[in-house]
């Protein structure tokens, strides 16, 4: 019995860690609701509210849930222009970057994502640092 | 008609040039527990080893300051540290520590003054490529040198100079945040200068290597081993690498707190020293 059990758990158990991101974060209603969440805090948030002044909240929040849906290994398609020449002349520091990442973990841990989720989603965002902010 | 201030309008403007040119570290322009800790001689760091990080949470044209208490009780020695840093532009560190070194079972006590520096030169814990590296000073100056000057010792000051490089994985090993950092000192210290500088057994500086290793089990709580390469150069007593395994908290940018089992290793001919480690910052 306790044999069959822990066979049990050696099969199941590497098909939750082959899981994958996507699955993790919600599949794309979960990534729509974390993105939401994200910008609703970076709204309130005075150090960088004035970036998005004048910007269609809109547009931002589906591409960025479609650039999360994709990078996840979710069936989208990121329709956006490349980080570079998105964020060109926004004149963003270091400072506003980490802002952002703040507030989309709050966002993350708010829906209840699991830590490891966390940290792949994060991993795959940190690279476009040095596309985002101007030195 | 308006009532009068209560302090004045020069007051008001004093107070306004004050403060206009610095820009606090209110909210942090950088993530939660990247300021680290204070370590045992003041500098931002690990518990026994300065990390290339910088302490607080000060980003671009802002100042930070820390304080923090630490205490180290092995089984025939107390320590308590003392100490606060400001850190600029996420730049430069500057750090004062006072040290007291209860000597509980051979009687007495030893203290002494670090003042530190420490620049980071290049690269970012978190972003791109390259480890964040700094470079750093520890001026020290001991206030009790008769009995380091008796078993040997052949000065009372000396400044340890240091090459550090940190690096975190936002998604490592089990999926979790990992950090390390390697620091490289140049030394004379004795039992971290409390008990003088250069022996009678050797007088010269020493290549020390030093080591972190941690890993966050969320974003509040990490674990992590420390290791301290130690000079040996008093011929009464010998001196032994340091260890420590510790457990730290961040329950927000203002406030960290470290617990560790530590492994101080044979003091002043007293073998087998271990016991507990804590210390505490705040951060603004």
């Amino acid at each position: 019995m306790k044999i069959g059990l822990l066979l049990a758990l050696l099969l199941i158990t590497p098909l939750t860690f082959a899981q994958n991101l996507y699955v993790k974060l919600g599949e794309k209603q979960g990534i729509k609701t974390i993105v939401e969440e994200m910008l609703y805090r970076v709204g309130g948030d005075a150090r960088i509210a004035h970036h998005f002044d004048g910007v269609d909240i809109m547009r931002v929040h589906k591409l960025i849930s479609e650039q999360v849906c994709d990078l996840s290994g979710g069936p989208c398609d990121y329709s956006g222009e490349d980080m570079k020449t998105a964020h060109r002349n926004m004149g963003i520091d270091n400072a506003d970057f980490n802002a952002l990442v703040e507030h989309l973990i709050a966002a993350m841990e708010k829906q209840d994502i699991p830590v490891s989720a966390q940290n792949q989603l994060l991993a795959l965002l940190a690279p476009m640092h040095s596309d985002i902010v101007e030195d | 008609m308006r009532k009068p201030l209560l302090f004045g309008n020069s007051t008001l403007l004093v107070c306004a040039l004050f403060f206009t040119p610095l820009t606090f570290a209110d909210q942090g322009a950088r993530l939660l527990a990247t300021g680290g800790a204070s370590m045992l001689e003041g500098s931002g760091g690990g518990g026994i080893v300065p990390w290339a990080t910088l302490s607080s949470y000060s980003g671009e044209d802002q100042l930070g300051v820390t304080v923090s208490l630490s205490e180290v009780t092995v089984d025939d020695f107390r320590l308590s540290v003392q100490g606060a840093s400001f850190s600029w532009n996420n730049r430069i560190e500057l750090s004062y520590a006072e040290q007291t070194f209860d000597l509980s079972t051979i009687g007495g006590e030893l203290s002494q003054d670090i003042v530190g520096a420490k620049v980071r030169l290049a690269g970012d814990l978190i972003y791109g490529d390259l480890p964040q590296i700094s470079i750093g000073a520890q001026h020290k100056k001991n206030k009790d040198y008769a009995l380091p000057s008796a078993v040997g010792s052949q000065d009372d000051s000396s400044v340890d100079w240091y090459v550090s490089a940190a690096k975190a994985w936002l998604d490592g090993p089990f999926h979790r945040t990992w950090v390390a950092n390697l620091t490289l000192r140049s030394s004379k210290a004795n039992q971290l200068g409390l008990l003088g500088f250069g022996g009678d057994k050797e007088d010269s500086r020493d290549w020390l290597a030093e080591a972190s290793v941690a890993t966050f089990i969320n974003r509040y709580w990490a674990v992590g081993i420390e290791y301290r390469q130690k000079p040996d150069n008093l011929s009464f007593a010998k001196e032994q690498d340091w260890k420590d395994l510790f457990v730290a908290y961040f329950p927000s940018k203002h406030v960290s707190v470290v617990g560790a089992y530590t492994d101080l290793g044979s003091i002043a001919g007293l073998d087998d020293q271990t016991g507990w480690y804590l210390s505490v910052q705040a951060a603004f």
